[in-house]
């Protein structure tokens, strides 16, 4: 199996430079994280206050739960990074028959 | 290089979790695991769309009678930060940084546990105050079934993780068991992005009507 870290010849300097590469990473997953707090606190907002009516707050709730879920995916599972072409067939085709699923039980079956 | 090689920091690749064959092999069919997941949640949250509120009496606990704000949010931020908590610990694992992976995902599994306990102590307030219990309605049961079935991701979740710190503990990381922690960390999140739809779609709906 070959190695894919980088090599320069230099262990020391490799080391280093990853090191960094890895907390610019963490640094990215910390931001998401506290744009992930963010929407949530949005979301439980919107529904503790009265003055909003449904009509609004269930389809903006959704939205916010929807960019949680791709901050979700892409930073905290790292499907941004390279290599996860397969990963994401498979999510997508899963939250394609998610999606027509959810959407066939709303519409067509009883009540 | 050997799996169960026994590692340096300077042989430490960039990614481990994905250097042998039977890691590579492990990664994909567990992101095949995860699409088949989305797929049967999907069918437990259409089934809960479908049937929420369908209670037999006009005088049962609905939706919005059951839910608060209060335990939802805290059971929300808890879930939410032993995601972080895991991303913390992988990141160590990147870093050939054994002990504080370790204490990361002891950290992940202290949380899963308070969300685990405040979802068991949530269960009995319904059955007991509101008998909104299993077999009460079509409501109760496909509520219990989609928000059980979260929780016992959640707790095989714990079990999995747990497994993994307490046997590797004397081993160290190598190509081995890199992947095993990564694979398990994937599925934590995936656990968590169940939650955001769980919080959304049926505590938040719920309470708005």
């Amino acid at each position: 199996m070959t190695n894919e870290q980088l090599n320069s010849g230099n262990p020391k300097a490799d080391i280093e430079y990853r090191r960094k590469k890895n907390a610019e990473e963490m640094r990215h997953q910390i931001i998401s994280f506290a744009l992930m707090i963010f929407l949530t606190l949005i979301a439980f907002v919107a529904v503790g206050y009265e003055g909003f009516s449904g009509w609004f707050v269930v389809p903006f709730i959704l939205i916010l739960a929807c960019v949680q879920v791709i901050f979700q995916l892409y930073y905290f599972m790292h499907m941004a990074n390279e290599g996860h072409e397969a990963p994401k067939m498979f999510m997508f085709s899963g939250m394609l028959v998610a999606f027509l699923t959810v959407l066939t039980y709303m519409t067509i079956v009883w009540w | 290089m050997h799996a169960e090689e026994k590692m340096t920091l300077e042989k430490w690749p960039a990614s481990p979790e994905r250097q042998t064959l039977e890691a590579k092999n492990k990664f994909v069919g567990f992101w095949l695991f995860l699409g088949g997941e989305t797929v049967l949640f999907a069918s437990l949250f259409a089934t809960y769309i479908a049937l929420k509120d369908s209670v037999p009496k006009s005088d049962m606990a609905l939706a919005k009678d059951l839910f608060e704000i209060p335990l939802a949010f805290a059971m929300t931020m808890i879930l939410l930060t032993s995601s972080l908590t895991s991303v913390y610990a992988m990141y160590h694992m990147k870093n050939f940084e054994f002990k504080k992976m370790q204490l990361w995902l002891g950290i992940t599994v202290i949380l899963g546990l308070a969300f685990l306990g405040l979802e068991i102590y949530e269960f009995n307030h319904y059955v007991h105050e509101f008998e909104h219990t299993f077999t009460s309605s079509a409501f109760g049961s496909a509520f219990y079934t989609l928000v059980g079935f979260h929780g016992g991701h959640v707790a095989f979740g714990l079990g999995w993780i747990i497994a993994l710190i307490i046997r590797n503990s004397k081993r160290g990381l190598n190509l081995y068991n890199a992947p095993k922690y990564y694979t398990a960390s994937l599925y934590w999140h995936f656990i968590d992005v169940v939650w955001v739809f769980i919080f959304t779609v049926v505590y938040l709906v719920g309470m708005v009507g």
